[in-house]
């Protein structure tokens, strides 16, 4: 009945499929690195270690918030929100620090837990309502997109804010919260990359090393299967998705303690690009699937493609179409190559 | 003249020869039935037959002309056509079952470009009448049983003016009088003259059917019986050793009850009935599909509710509201098709043996949360060799097990840690005899826990059980006076 059965076993590997299976799992790691060194080759500017803190600063946001994908994508569902999540984030923490005077020891937590509560929601929506992910998590996009633009009246927050009832906001940021945005620890590596690195490790050993990855994926896999299982996939999903919303307003945070405004445009193309590295990184390791490590390398090496562009004054509006390029390559490495096999 | 002659056909993957110097011939309106445990190269020399895969050595001639399929496709059309043991994929469900008879129609646009309702009626009723079935055409495709879905597929086949038809598992998914209906439509076929070859686990298949069976074992033919077939000696045949005693002592003794069912109902309407099953017993439920075989496991599971009565586990109430509590009180089950209910696709995290075996078992063997110790592999390791799964390692893909040891591998899931009742839903669908054999031992081994079987087909009722009782109507038949004590043996 199953088509493997007859040449499951003993089948000794060729010298060709060796190669091939190097090419495909290392790829992206192999790109990565012919990128670096033709970069540092040719504008050896880009080599200095405070560029390449620059790209991981520049990606860090975007990795974060890919990783919360990657986990919404391993339990089989998929959040379309997250952009929204932290372009609202970012006007919850200016409006908190600005309009509400909280410093960044209140303003950090209000605006995590307003990342949770929207996951809550979507969780809400796809588990209890049925409603399908894709759906429940744009249709949560577009409310948090219009809901960001009420309390200001659609205007952008900054200090000395004129309030739609006419009076003028007192607050200002809390330098400490600057900090999270603007420092670095020991003078060299930026706090958001600290950040991003510590994100990453940690779903990368809860995705791979725990039980609750293990079912992460197995409800994503077989939901039915891992629910016969006696877990609650209903619990699981809906730790997916806060999670998901969490990480997003973190990245959320850290943008408005870069830019220190909540701007109404801001995380216009995060949503893309974090979907992006999810998906490049199926790529990575040849692994076809949604996983953490891969997420953060991809959102490197788009960052590494990008700056090393720049570097060689390719125009700014030539950056949409090389993610996208990278993307399309990417998941025809990570389908195509591959599929000689079967 | 043979319709078919295939001779000296064989074919490698890598270095595994799948199939050694095999020979098949069919007659025209003869019913030829392949039989082989899993491996032995069935479903390779079907691949070769319908234009899946090349051969690497031989000929095959159709009606005395050479016969190289490049494709499915190119098969159908010179009327050899497949119908595989999966029939989710002939139709679309949200389409009718008009669009899944005529769907090869609008791909080769036989069809008009702009179709009204009433012109596919007309075509699909032709399609139907040339078979002779008779089919709801305007129901959506997701609401027909797998016996119609197959029908679908053979009415297909003959619309394309198949000569050799292969049914590839056609009973696997069927209930016994589903099974019955399809015997009765492939001697129609063998009526009109249409050659069947036909793969199937099942000897009452065979013994309903089978004009003249031929045996694989290991690629190479190793026997071939005419009618009146003695299955005996093809089973002996097929699996190359002697058939132990193919039905079970009937034990009599068993412990303290375990499981106990009270006045009973499945729905407000059906009849109540008792059920005890004892510590150490096998009882087969059996009836047809939609007889409440797995409502009643179900129900004891946690996923549904019993309508009415009382249910007591080792003497206390029991009632779970989800399969997390069943679990936790004891009662496991191993659903009907593993590949939806228990395994994870393949390429995905948990696609391995040891973590189809572990996934229930996470939080006893990781309780730090942490999955460093490794004791899915050595659980997994003891499993394979306890239970004989033709694997070297727990790490391998449960994917790349047959389905018999694929099915080793869920009975291993239940019986990593201890169990008070185990619960089996259709646990030989797709086992060859062999590996049967080993689950039947595994299963009958466990004196400490109760086991619970639903089965449509009573042959395997009666090979694995202690005890057989009949489902119908939402209701078990209490055949023999006083229930549960009663042994109830039925000639087959």
């Amino acid at each position: 009945m199953s088509p493997v059965t007859e040449n499951a076993h003993g089948e000794t590997p060729r010298h060709t499929d060796v190669v091939k299976d190097v090419v495909r799992r290392g790829a992206v790691f192999i790109l990565l690195a012919l990128l670096v060194v033709g970069f540092s080759w040719t504008q050896p500017a880009f080599a200095n270690i405070n560029n390449l803190m620059s790209i991981l600063q520049a990606v860090s946001v975007v990795a974060i918030i890919g990783t919360g994908v990657t986990v919404t994508l391993a339990i089989g569902g998929f959040d379309l929100s997250v952009g929204a999540v932290a372009a609202s984030a970012v006007m919850a923490a200016s409006y908190a620090m600005i309009v509400l005077g909280l410093n960044a020891y209140q303003t950090v937590p209000v605006v995590l837990a307003f990342g949770a509560l929207v996951g809550l929601v979507n969780a809400f929506l796809i588990v209890r309502l049925q409603v399908p992910d894709l759906l429940a998590t744009l249709s949560m996009m577009f409310l948090l997109m219009g809901l960001q633009l009420i309390p200001t009246a659609g205007r952008s927050i900054s200090v000395g804010l004129i309030l739609p009832d006419g009076s003028t906001a007192s607050g200002s940021y809390d330098p400490m919260f600057l900090m999270i945005g603007r420092s670095s620890l020991f003078g060299l590596v930026p706090l958001a990359v600290v950040l991003m690195l510590l994100t990453a490790v940690t779903l990368y050993i809860l995705t791979e090393r725990t039980r609750l990855g293990r079912l992460l994926y197995a409800t994503g896999g077989n939901e039915l299967a891992t629910r016969l299982a006696g877990a609650n996939t209903a619990r699981i999903k809906t730790f997916a998705y806060v999670l998901s919303g969490v990480l997003a307003a973190l990245g959320g945070v850290i943008v408005a303690a870069r830019v220190g405004r909540g701007d109404v445009s801001s995380g216009a193309s995060l949503l893309m690009d974090s979907v992006a590295a999810s998906l490049i990184g199926f790529a990575v390791l040849g692994l076809r699937r949604p996983n953490v490590l891969g997420t953060v390398i991809g959102a490197v090496f788009v960052g590494v493609l990008l700056n090393g562009l720049t570097m060689l004054n390719a125009p700014y509006y030539t950056q949409d179409f090389i993610k996208g390029a990278v993307l399309v390559g990417a998941l025809a490495l990570t389908y195509g190559v591959s599929r000689a096999k079967s | 003249m043979s319709l078919l002659v295939a001779e000296h056909v064989s074919h490698a993957f890598g270095s595994t020869k799948a199939l050694t110097d095999s020979h098949l011939s069919v007659e025209a309106g003869e019913v030829v039935a392949l039989m082989g445990a899993n491996g032995a190269g069935k479903s390779t020399l079907v691949k070769i037959l319908s234009g899946v895969i090349r051969p690497d050595a031989g000929r095959v001639t159709l009606n005395g002309k050479p016969y190289a399929p490049e494709s499915p496709a190119d098969a159908a059309t010179r009327g050899v056509v497949t119908v595989h043991q999966s029939t989710d994929v002939v139709g679309i469900p949200g389409l009718t079952v008009a669009d899944a008879l005529l769907l090869q129609h609008y791909v080769e646009k036989r069809s008009p470009f702009f179709l009204s309702r009433a012109s596919v009626r007309r075509q699909a009723r032709r399609v139907l009448d040339e078979a002779g079935f008779h089919l709801p055409l305007d129901r959506d495709f997701a609401e027909l049983g797998a016996a119609d879905r197959q029908m679908v597929a053979i009415a297909r086949a003959l619309s394309n003016k198949a000569e050799l038809l292969i049914l590839d598992e056609p009973t696997a998914s069927l209930s016994m009088q589903e099974a019955s209906r399809l015997y009765d439509i492939v001697r129609g076929l063998k009526a009109r003259g249409i050659a069947v070859l036909y793969i199937s686990h099942r000897t009452a298949d065979l013994a309903a059917l089978a004009d003249r069976v031929v045996i694989l074992r290991g690629g190479r033919n190793v026997g071939a019986f005419s009618r009146p077939v003695d299955f005996d000696a093809a089973i002996e045949t097929m699996i190359g050793r002697p058939l132990s005693a193919a039905r079970p002592k009937k034990r009599e003794r068993f412990g303290r009850p375990v499981i106990e069912l009270r006045g009973a109902r499945l729905f407000p309407d059906s009849a109540p009935f008792d059920l005890v099953v004892r510590e150490g017993e096998v009882v087969a439920v059996t009836g047809v599909l939609g007889a409440g075989k797995s409502r009643l496991l179900s129900s004891l599971f946690g996923l549904k509710r019993l309508a009415d009565g009382e249910v007591l586990l080792d003497g206390k109430p029991y009632a779970p509201k989800n399969p997390e509590e069943a679990i936790a009180a004891g009662v496991v089950l191993a659903g009907e098709d593993r590949h939806r209910s228990s395994l994870i696709p393949a390429g995905w995290p948990g696609e391995t043996i040891a973590a189809t075996i572990s996934l229930p078992h996470l939080p006893r063997w990781y309780p730090s949360g942490f999955m460093f110790s490794g004791r899915e592999r050595r659980e997994g390791n003891l499993a394979i060799n306890r239970l004989g799964i033709k694997a070297l390692d727990a790490l391998a893909s449960v994917w790349s097990l047959s389905g018999g040891n694929q099915q080793k591998v869920v009975i291993a899931r239940w019986e990593a840690e201890p169990s008070r009742a185990l619960l089996l839903d259709e646990p030989f669908q797709g086992v060859d005899v062999g590996a049967r054999q080993d689950i039947i031992a595994a299963i009958r081994a466990h004196a400490d826990r109760a086991t619970l079987i639903a089965t449509s087909d009573s042959e395997e009722a009666h090979e694995v059980a202690d005890r057989v009782i009949e489902i119908d109507h939402h209701s078990l038949i209490d055949k023999a006076h006083g229930g549960e004590n009663g042994q109830q043996e039925e000639s087959i």
